[in-house]
Formats: structure tokens, C-alpha cells, sequence
């Protein structure tokens, strides 16, 4: 049994208490016990999440919205239950936040509906350097669909969105909308998304948030983002697969055609043509992922009782010793902002010499779990001059001991392919 | 100690052999394993039906440049109809491992490029031998890898 020494720091409760709450932690890979840093690709859950997608089928599994017994009443209340706890922890109104897949289909959404009817021939659709492939195929899909132009802000040495290029892209009075991330999953990087909103509202365009690596690790508010609309995704927040959010602003919600037709999200159906239901309704038709739900609002339970403020001073304390320690280690490059207070909680990094793809088999072979590949961000790879990049990335549950554990792995690495 | 990792694949990673452009050529190819971003490019002067030479180039982990090499010398001098029988098994062998379902692609992305410049296929080796094998299988196959 290995002793545990990490502390939690900044965390209200002790990190071995924390990782007594996820289950799959308890693992042994190739007999050692799992040190899981993939977290900006899947969070772990813990087993109040786990118990919440239980319990509803245990014991509440009912259609929403419908029925009149017992069982539809318990269901429905669970599923607006979650959409209220949600709202709640990014300081929305529980009518703008809308219940999707994932991420991408949030965005999806918005080229299929709001896009569709703004952006024209001749426009111009912003996104960044370092967005994921779900932030920049969607707009690609639309400018050739519409005959609109795609164009990218730029990045500064460090990884950073070149502020004057973007205000010269907005300059010339077509863009209609900017889609960029607040957290990059390669670089790390924090974008001032108010301050880039600001600018962009100031020369007539939306602004779209992809905010799938932010909200499992930032306090965030909404109101205070300046954007327009905003996607994120459960299972990177601790939350389950399969369910996702869309936030807009009530007036564009309001004003925008439905997406996907169906039930649910009418008023009425006559033979010939439909009224659309209330916000968020319209905008989820066919039946939802009920259980789902049920699991993120724990998700966000969970976090709230840890609190965000404190998520990430743990997160950004542990970046820094992560910069710190690979930052030692000969042959070893790093991506990204170099001060832990510009970043999100990961790591991306190159050892000269090795492949990543070969620094992450041999890391597993020590029960460390990290990424490997373009991470869905090869226009971002092109600009790095690399095909792929390992990464490590960070939660609540892990601890500096996590981080010497994968310092060893690379060392392993390192020692295996000589000079 | 380490079976993957071991010196005979090192070395063929850090000094792969016929690596580099050869010009003129006579059929060429270029792939990409989508999981990890190796790349592996093929030139082949062709002698009738038979590779009179060949170069491969290309970017990757240890193990699809390693295998690349390791096979380069053994490609030397087989016709057509041999090279389009290679599947599996023969990576398998020239690498003395069988490698697991992640790693499987990178080992087979050499013979991949020079079975698709040879034959124009765009499908991964198979990895039953000679006989034919039923469709379900090849399908079954073609996932796992």
C-alpha cells in the first residue's frame, strides 16, 4: 500500500479523501497503482456521479415532461433539477442553458441556427490558431455552405492570441462571428474572452466561447465572459458522457429557429406547420439523456462543494510544480505560457528524440496516463512545427506526488532511447 | 528487459536504413497513422515487376520508423505479387514481436505505403497469410488494427 503523501494545499478537504471519492483510482495498471493525468481529454467521476445515473434507474426511471405518475414527476425534477444547479454554477438562468450532447453539438447548434441565418456571401467567421477541431470544422462546414471566409487569429511565441491581429481582422467590418476557447487543450493558454468579447461587439460580431476546458477548472461566470454563446461538456467536469451544454443569450435564443424538429420542443403541431415550445425546450427535441443530466448536476455538487476558487489555486499551485519539474529535465520542450497563472492545469510537451506517441507507452507501462497525438488541434500543430505533442493534464484529484511520478516515467523514457 | 524498446529497434529508429528521397522513381506513396500523426512517404524504382530499389521517408514513433527500416532491406528485389501477400504476420517476424492493438498501425504504415504504391490500395495489410480469408474476418481485422 503506498503512502500518500500529496497535500491538497488550496483544497478544503485532503487530497487522499478526495481520491477515496473516485473509484477508478483504486486501479492497478501492470501493478502499480494509476496516476491519471488525461484529464483535459476525460475527467474520472466520482461515485456520488456514478450513483446519481444509478439511483435514477433504480429508482425514478420515467419519460419527462409527460406522464402524470409518480415516477414522470421524479424524473422531470431531476432533469430540471440539474439544468437549475448547472445554471447556478456558471451564473446563467436556468432558460438559456440548453441540454446537448457534448461540446460539439453545442456548437453545431449554433452553425445550424443562428449562423445559418447571420452569416452571409462575403462575411467573415473568426476562430484561433488553437482551437479544437469541434471549433473550427463546424465553421468551415458553414463558410463553404454560405460562401463566407474563414480566417485565423494568430498566436504571440508564448501562445498567446495576437490582440492586433485580431483587431485587423476586425477592422474590416465582416466578421460576424468570433469562435475561440477560453482554455486551449494543447497550449494551456487563458484567453481574455471579455476583453477579445469587447473588441469583437465593438466591431459588430458574436462572439462563441468554447468553454469545454474552462469550466471543469475556472470559476466562471457567464454574465462576466461577454459571450454570447457559450459550450461545454459534462464528462470533462467530472460529469458523465453523453451530455453537454448550450448557453446563449435569452434574446438570441429567443430569435433563433429551432434545430432538430421532433417532440418536445413544439407548442403546437398543426398539419402543415408547428409553433416551437418555451426556451430551453426548443432547442431539445426527442427525448433527453435524463440520467445523464442527473449525473451532471452531481458533478457540479461535487465541485461547488470544493469550490471553483479553490479547484483552481490547487490546480495552478500543481501546474507550476508540473512547469517546474519537466522544465528540469534535459531534451524536454514545452508548449504554452511559461507562468502557471496564464494557464489552465496541463502540459504539453516534446522530448527530443522520442516520439510521443513512444513516451506515452512507456508512461503507461508505469500506470501513467497521458495523452499522445495532434490533440483533434493540427491547425495549431502546423504552427507548433510538430506532429504531435504528449501531454499531462490535471484535476482535483491529483497531487505533486502524481507529477514525480510521471517525471519518473520520462526519465524511464529518456533512459530507454539513450542519447 | 524491454521486448518493444529493445536495442535492435532503437537502432533502427535513430539510423533507419535506405531512408531519404531516391530520384528518379517509378511509383510512390504517402500515409498517415490518423492516432499518432506518423508519416511515411515511399519512393520504388521498379526493375519489370520486381523493386530494384527503394526510400522511405517520413516522421514518427519508434516504431513505424523502425519497422519501415527493418523491412526496407527485405522489400528488396520482390515482385509485385509478392509484396501485395505481405500482410501481418511478416511485420510480425522482421520485427520478432507481435505488437499490440494500439502499436499495430504503426508497424504496418511502411508496408501499407509501398503495397498502396505498388497496387494502388488504400487498405491496411490484412493479417491472415495466404489463404483467402472470409469477408467477416478481414472487417474484423481491419477494427482491430
Amino acid at each position: 500500500m503506498e503512502t500518500v503523501t500529496a497535500t491538497a494545499g488550496s483544497l478544503p478537504r485532503g487530497l487522499a479523501e478526495i481520491r477515496a471519492d473516485f473509484p477508478v483510482l483504486a486501479r492497478r495498471i501492470n501493478g502499480k497503482p494509476l496516476v491519471y493525468v488525461d484529464n483535459a481529454a476525460t475527467s474520472q467521476k466520482p461515485a456520488s456521479v456514478i450513483e446519481a445515473i444509478s439511483s435514477y434507474y433504480r429508482e425514478s426511471n420515467a419519460n419527462i415532461h409527460r406522464s402524470m405518475h409518480a415516477l414522470a414527476a421524479e424524473a422531470t425534477e431531476l432533469y430540471e433539477g440539474a439544468r437549475s444547479r448547472v445554471a447556478a454554477f456558471v451564473g446563467a438562468s436556468p432558460e438559456e442553458i440548453v441540454f446537448v450532447r457534448n461540446a460539439t453539438e453545442a456548437i453545431n447548434l449554433v452553425r445550424f441556427t443562428w449562423a445559418r441565418e447571420h452569416v452571409d456571401a462575403g462575411d467573415t467567421v473568426l476562430v484561433t490558431r488553437m482551437e479544437h477541431h469541434s471549433n473550427v470544422v463546424p465553421w468551415q462546414l458553414l463558410c463553404a455552405e454560405q460562401g463566407a471566409r474563414l480566417a485565423y487569429v494568430e498566436l504571440d511565441a508564448e501562445g498567446r492570441l495576437d490582440l492586433d491581429g485580431l483587431d485587423a481582422l476586425l477592422a474590416t467590418g465582416d466578421v460576424k462571428l468570433i469562435a475561440l476557447t477560453q482554455v486551449s487543450n494543447v497550449l494551456g493558454t487563458i484567453n481574455p474572452v471579455a476583453e477579445i468579447a469587447a473588441r469583437a461587439h465593438a466591431a459588430g460580431a458574436k462572439v462563441l466561447v468554447d468553454g469545454a476546458q474552462a469550466v471543469p477548472q475556472l470559476p466562471v461566470d457567464l454574465g462576466q465572459t461577454g459571450a454570447d454563446f457559450y459550450a461545454f461538456t459534462g464528462h470533462k467536469m467530472l460529469g458523465p458522457t453523453g451530455i453537454g451544454v448550450l448557453w446563449g443569450r435569452r434574446e438570441l435564443l429567443e430569435e433563433m429557429p429551432p434545430f432538430l424538429g421532433g417532440g418536445s420542443m413544439i407548442r403546437m403541431v398543426a398539419d402543415d406547420h408547428s409553433t416551437w415550445a418555451a426556451l430551453p425546450a426548443k432547442f431539445e427535441a426527442g427525448t433527453p439523456a435524463i440520467a445523464e443530466a442527473a449525473g451532471l448536476g452531481a458533478a457540479v455538487d461535487y465541485l461547488s462543494g470544493l469550490g471553483m476558487d479553490s479547484v483552481r489555486a490547487h490546480e495552478r499551485d500543481l501546474t507550476a510544480y508540473a512547469l517546474e519539474r519537466l522544465g528540469a529535465i534535459d531534451r524536454l520542450t514545452i508548449y504554452g505560457p511559461e507562468d502557471a497563472s496564464e494557464r489552465g492545469s496541463l502540459v504539453s510537451f516534446t522530448v527530443a528524440g522520442v516520439h510521443p506517441h513512444d513516451i506515452a507507452e512507456i508512461c503507461n507501462r508505469e500506470a501513467v496516463a497521458i495523452r499522445a497525438g495532434h490533440h483533434c488541434a493540427q491547425p495549431l500543430m502546423r504552427q507548433l512545427g510538430v506532429p504531435a505533442t504528449a501531454r499531462a493534464s490535471f484535476s482535483v484529484y491529483n497531487g505533486r506526488d502524481d507529477v514525480d511520478r510521471l517525471t519518473a516515467a520520462l526519465e524511464a523514457a529518456i533512459t530507454i532511447f539513450g542519447t | 528487459m524491454d521486448e518493444l524498446y529493445r536495442e535492435y529497434i532503437l537502432d533502427h529508429y535513430k539510423n533507419p536504413r535506405n531512408f531519404g528521397e531516391l530520384e528518379p522513381h517509378d511509383v510512390e506513396c504517402f500515409d498517415r497513422n490518423p492516432l499518432c500523426g506518423d508519416e511515411m512517404g515511399v519512393h520504388i524504382k521498379l526493375d519489370g515487376d520486381r523493386i530494384a530499389d527503394l526510400r522511405f521517408h517520413g516522421q514518427g514513433c519508434a516504431i513505424s520508423q523502425a519497422a519501415a527500416s527493418i523491412i526496407s532491406d527485405e522489400l528488396m528485389g520482390k515482385t509485385v505479387s509478392e509484396v501485395a501477400s505481405l500482410d501481418r504476420s511478416f511485420i510480425a517476424e522482421e520485427l520478432g514481436l507481435e505488437l499490440s492493438p494500439t502499436r499495430l498501425k504503426c508497424g504496418l504504415l511502411g508496408l501499407k505505403v509501398v503495397q498502396g504504391a505498388l497496387l494502388g490500395t488504400d487498405e491496411w495489410p490484412t493479417g491472415t497469410p495466404e489463404d483467402d480469408p472470409a469477408a467477416e474476418d478481414v472487417a474484423k481485422l481491419r477494427n482491430e488494427i
